[in-house]
């Protein structure tokens, strides 16, 4: 009998103790879907002998989410929030502080006005990645209008109401909403998120789908003309054969951001991460991220690099005199007005 | 009490302890995790504080306005409705093709029967989403059904049937992934139906309305319970379905959920709304037991 007990009980202590082993050499890199190219991961393995397993998110509330519940577990080595998460992670203790990035052999191509940004002034727990922004994007085929202004989007014409798509998070479309009516992004004035709120729901009459995924698609079959769209990603689109798609830099100025790579607590190879951060700060494998993604970068040198197809990218080039505004932490306050104006919308 | 006797109590606690170990592990615990937290304090960036708080719970009901004053906040109320709406509309379907379909296959001969099980088993093989997108297919501008209209002549190429974001779109997907868990049930109660109470009824003149409803349905009524039960529940917290055949326009239950987590990172009204879909299910649950329970007291009076 007791021996019968002894043997459920060992078993049960393996479910326990079956923690992954790392074996040296390896590296999880955490990224946005579509984003990480594969000639470089394989460039990358082959310099250095690292074998990479990638995983994908597609928002940073997902990410955050993660390395939230994970609480220093989570098994990744890298991740890629932007501007403003990377901000909520250092104040969060969610990624891990990276002694020298500053004296990386790579860190001398990143331009100057992009070492030590102001989310992170001393560079200790970030490197460059991509930057680009988000709008809108429209078929210029079905649609007469020239993306001139942020209301075109949200107060649409007869001529494509009901083929007008949004993203699905509410972060980016407030933000653009707020750009729409002038006013300032984590907005704590209720006056003013009303106003959002109203611009919102009188947009919703128009809208076929709130969806993050799977935009060019949905713009290819013509099931949309007008779509909320990242820069990168329309050109992306454009380049795939929606030879029409044009994404808008409406002068009331675009939502901008800026994704780096960061370690997230509990990373076991340290070493290995250190090494693909200094590895893609080099401009020929920065080029290879742009050439993949159609984002620009922080690194000026990688331009020679660049594709031609890269080089004659219409929808990544900002317009002179178009504010490109950066996406911030909003506080609990305006982060519970957001909320409710979502809720509200999707009730 | 024999020695024997006590040996054996012993032996079944002993064997069952696995199980139970199990259910600690696996749904216990997560459960415990999720109670906590809907009794937390939520985080601005997600997670919790450890502070006793009935916010979370709250929330269903009452809600600060833009201008933080308290009041009487239906718009979760709606959202709880339509799913209840939805998963009802779901499970009926489901059954309006379930039904017919679990009798059809209970009347072929064995080798045919299994066959057809066999069919009705195999979407199961792949990812629910991965079917779920196949519908994007099958329903969007320029899908299979729009193009085949197309060959036909019954819709000009500019023109579009608009059959997705509809909520007709949700409800064929949420009747396309759950019918099988409908389909099955009925057919094991039908299967062990007594053939020769059909033969007697027709030698009584009773007609084929009557046969259904006085003995093919109270027969097959436990399976009918079952399935109804196992599909209404997983369409009560659906989200893939709403999310890709719906647009997201509008928050069910299960988006809802999700939404907490993720955007709103309000973890405790998340839990909280959790723990309220859990008692939804578990009234729904009871309510079937009692149905069986009245079933069964009928069957065993006649």
């Amino acid at each position: 009998m007791k021996g019968k007990l002894l043997k459920i009980l060992v078993s049960i202590s393996f479910l326990f103790f079956s923690t992954s082993v790392f074996a040296a050499g390896k590296l999880n890199l955490y990224n946005w879907a579509d984003y990480t190219p594969e000639d470089l991961i394989e460039k990358f393995e082959k310099e250095t002998g690292i074998s990479v397993t990638v995983d994908t998110y597609d928002s940073n509330e997902t990410l955050l989410a993660k390395l939230q519940a994970g609480g220093g577990s989570t098994g990744y080595d890298l991740a890629v929030p932007s501007q403003h998460f990377v901000e909520i992670m250092i104040k969060e203790g969610l990624i891990e502080k990276v002694d020298g990035i500053k004296d990386m052999p790579n860190y001398k191509y990143v331009a100057d006005q992009f070492q030590g940004p102001s989310f992170d002034p001393n560079q200790d727990y970030s490197t460059p990645w991509q930057m680009g922004s988000a709008s809108w994007a429209y078929r210029a085929d079905s649609y007469s209008g020239n993306g001139s202004s942020m209301m075109e989007f949200f107060k649409p014409s007869d001529e494509v109401c009901g083929k007008v798509a949004v993203f699905k998070s509410p972060e980016e479309v407030v933000n653009m909403a707020h750009l729409a009516l002038g006013s300032s992004f984590c907005s704590e004035d209720p006056n003013e998120m009303q106003a959002v709120m109203d611009l919102l729901i009188e947009q919703k009459k128009c809208v076929a789908v709130y969806s993050s995924e799977g935009i060019n698609e949905r713009l290819m079959s013509g099931e949309v003309i007008m779509h909320a769209h990242w820069d990168g990603y329309s050109q992306v689109g454009k380049w795939e054969g929606v030879d029409d798609l044009t994404y808008a830099y409406p002068k009331e100025g675009v939502v901008g951001w800026f994704d780096s790579l960061v370690m997230p607590k509990g990373a076991k190879n340290v070493e290995e991460a250190k090494a693909f951060m200094n590895f893609v700060m080099h401009p020929e494998n920065m080029a290879m991220l742009s050439n993949f993604a159609a984002y620009a970068n922080a690194i000026p040198e990688s331009a020679k690099y660049l594709s031609d197809d890269m080089k004659n990218a219409t929808n990544i080039q900002v317009p002179d005199g178009i504010p490109v505004k950066f996406g911030q932490a909003c506080n609990k306050e305006s982060q519970a007005l957001i909320d409710k104006v979502w809720t509200k919308l999707m009730q | 009490m024999n020695i024997q006797g006590e040996n054996k109590t012993q032996n079944r606690i002993l064997s069952l302890l696995p199980l139970w170990i199990v259910i600690g592990i696996f749904m216990i615990g997560p459960l415990l995790v999720m109670a906590v937290v809907s009794l937390m304090e939520s985080n601005v960036y997600g997670g919790v504080h450890f502070k006793f708080s009935l916010s979370g719970y709250r929330q269903i009901l009452f809600d600060t306005n833009l201008f933080d004053e308290i009041e009487f906040n239906p718009a979760y109320l709606i959202i709880i409705a339509r799913s209840f709406m939805l998963a009802l509309a779901a499970t009926f379907l489901s059954l309006l093709i379930g039904f017919p379909a679990a009798y059809f296959i209970s009347r072929q001969s064995d080798r045919v029967k299994n066959i057809l099980i066999f069919l009705v088993t195999i979407p199961f093989w792949t990812n629910l989403l991965i079917r779920t997108f196949a519908w994007i297919i099958i329903l969007g501008k320029g899908g299979v059904i729009e193009s085949s209209f197309n060959f036909f002549g019954l819709l000009d190429e500019e023109s579009s049937l608009n059959l997705m974001y509809t909520n007709s779109a949700i409800l064929i997907g949420l009747v396309y992934s759950y019918l099988p868990l409908m389909v099955l049930p009925i057919y094991a109660s039908m299967e062990k139906m007594d053939l020769r109470l059909l033969e007697a009824a027709t030698d009584l003149y009773s007609n084929r309305i009557e046969l259904i409803r006085k003995i093919i349905l109270p027969l097959s009524m436990p399976g009918i319970i079952g399935g109804s039960i196992l599909v209404f529940v997983p369409c009560l917290g659906a989200f893939i379905a709403p999310d890709l055949l719906g647009g997201g326009k509008k928050l069910l239950l299960g988006s809802l959920i999700q939404f907490q987590f993720s955007y709103a990172r309000n973890w405790p009204f998340g839990a909280a709304m959790a723990m309220f879909l859990l008692a939804l299910v578990i009234l729904v649950l009871i309510f079937n037991a009692r149905l069986n329970r009245k079933h069964r007291e009928y069957a065993n009076q006649k």
